[in-house]
């Protein structure tokens, strides 16, 4: 279970989260939705300790993700950069097996490239891009070799930042799945950012909206129509008049 | 007059922080020896990046610097009837002084430069996140290597540019000043003392750290977007070379001071 309580974030007078209170259940999926710049990946990044929070506390399973083996702890998760972030220096594979490759879970290297080709299938990818480098590939396919990558040693904990963005909608859809699939299947838990509604319906256990530094809403996936909130309403339906200031 | 003051004090104690911080993280970098993992491939790369491809630099550095010394000494000791020094200062001025520094310049231009680009892409483009979130320690994955092979590569470098400092004082002796062949190499040799080459080469080593910790920490520090790695990388250049001839007077001082 990751809780977050009253979480603050300030960048100089840029005050991004003000107050964030969020409770996500082992083996669920829960997917922040919220509008351009209003912090979501600011969060993700607090949860992994990346970016370290003014105030509040942030903890799994209990234990607040400053204390204890920072080694231990972030070998339970597996992150999606939303700007992909592949190391450029390296092949596709051996990004992909980056983890595999080294420290605690460290493997033949034929066993990891075969780890690698295998994940890389999973997000619809042929083998032939294994021996490429990122520079070389298409931002939807660099998308998706970051996605293998945050799943090739099989975290418990999976964030993706906007994991469908620049895919095309059949790939989007596989992509979904595969979420999906990771959650029900291997019972890891998800927090997902994404943009895209048809992704969030088809991920979400439970969803949740940042607006304004705070969690605005949050509810099972099966109430979000019916949410009653008005900036959910206006963002989900993508209406330009609304509560949610637009600056035109 | 107390606005110029403040403004003083604040420069002031912005370079003592950044002193500090550049302090701790030498003594972070330098503690990621003592504690695996050691990552031996990045190593051996970055000995390729810093050590061997430098070569072609520092090389034609020296023997231009070796051919103009021999020039200027010549002229110079033409003055008081000694052009017979010719040979032993060229060697002398090139193994204390001239070779280290210069070509810690030339490899601080170079090294310092590339790494904290390369670095500062990597922080931009959040590689250095992600290498955290892959549970690898971006000072051992990154700054421990290069530190280490430029610090073992840089006496290597300087000690090819000595020889090729000689070699060029050598070809305008011989060429241009008139002087004997072996009699040129004999008063090399005879005159150069074991301590007047391995001072060259400890201050080789002091420059390759300074320069791949300038380049590591300016990178790691690089602010946001294409102007934040522009801005690294100049830091890094600036602030190798400086520290270079810093570093330089406080070692001739202690080698040499008698
Ligand atoms: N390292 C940083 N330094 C300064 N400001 C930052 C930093 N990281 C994020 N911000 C600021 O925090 C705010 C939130 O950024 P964040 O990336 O979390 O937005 P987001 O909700 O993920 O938006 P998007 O949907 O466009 O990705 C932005 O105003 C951004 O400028
Ligand atoms: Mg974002």
């Amino acid at each position: 279970m990751i809780t977050l309580t009253d979480v603050h974030k300030a960048f100089g007078p840029n005050h991004v989260l003000r107050g964030v209170n969020l409770e996500v259940p082992t083996g669920t999926s829960c997917v922040i939705i919220g509008g351009s710049g209003t912090g979501k990946s600011v969060l993700l990044k607090c949860v992994l300790g990346l970016v370290t929070p003014d105030s509040g506390t942030i903890t799994v399973d209990d234990v607040p993700v400053q204390d204890g083996d920072r080694d231990a702890f972030l070998a339970r998760f597996g992150m999606l950069f939303q700007g992909g972030a592949l190391f450029d220096s390296l092949p596709v594979w051996q990004n992909v097996a980056f983890r595999l490759m080294r420290g605690a879970l460290k493997r033949p290297k034929a066993e990891a490239r075969e780890i690698a080709i295998e994940k890389l299938r999973r997000v619809g990818l042929s083998p032939d891009v294994a021996e490429k480098f990122p520079a070389e590939l298409s931002g939807g396919m660099q998308k998706r070799v970051s996605l293998a990558r945050a799943i090739a040693a099989e975290p418990e904990i999976i964030f993706f930042d906007e994991p469908t963005t620049g895919l095309d909608p059949i790939m989007s859809g596989v992509i979904n799945d595969l979420i999906r699939e990771i959650v029900t299947e291997m019972g890891a838990t998800a927090m997902t950012i994404t943009h895209d509604m048809t992704s969030v319906r088809a991920i979400a256990d439970q969803v949740a909206m940042l607006h304004g530094g705070k969690i605005r809403w949050v509810g099972p996936v099966g109430q979000l129509d019916e949410s009653g909130d008005a900036y959910v309403d206006q963002f989900i339906h993508g209406r330009p008049e609304g509560p949610i200031e637009t600056l035109r | 007059m107390i606005g110029v003051l403040a403004r003083l004090g604040a420069a002031v104690l912005g370079s003592l922080a950044n002193i500090g911080r550049i302090a701790i993280f030498a003594g972070e970098t330098v503690s990621h020896l003592a504690r695996p993992p050691f990552y031996t491939r990045e190593f051996l790369q970055a000995l390729v990046q810093i050590g061997w491809l430098s070569l072609p630099v520092v090389g034609l550095t020296a023997l231009f610097t070796g051919g103009a010394l021999a020039l200027q000494i010549y002229a110079g000791g033409a003055r008081f009837n000694a052009e017979a020094v010719v040979p032993s200062i060229v060697a002398i001025g090139m193994v204390r002084e001239l070779g280290p520094v210069l070509g810690g310049l030339m490899v601080a231009a170079r090294v310092a430069s590339s790494i904290a680009a390369e670095i500062g892409t990597m922080k931009v483009t959040e590689q250095i996140d992600a290498l955290v979130t892959l549970s690898t320690n971006p000072m051992k994955y990154l700054t421990l290597p290069r530190v280490l092979a430029a610090t073992l590569a840089v006496p290597v470098l300087v000690a090819v540019g000595d020889s090729i400092g000689i070699l060029g004082g050598w070809i305008v002796g011989v060429t241009r000043l008139d002087f004997n062949s072996a009699t040129y190499l004999r008063n090399t040799v005879d005159f150069l003392e074991t301590w007047d080459v391995a001072s060259g080469l400890v201050k080789g080593a002091v420059f390759g750290f300074l320069v791949a910790l300038m380049g590591c920490y300016h990178g790691m520090q690089s602010g946001r977007g294409a102007q934040g790695v522009g801005r690294a990388t100049k830091s890094a250049v600036v602030a190798a070379s400086v520290l270079i001839l810093a570093a330089n007077y406080i070692l001739t001082e202690l080698f040499f001071s008698a």
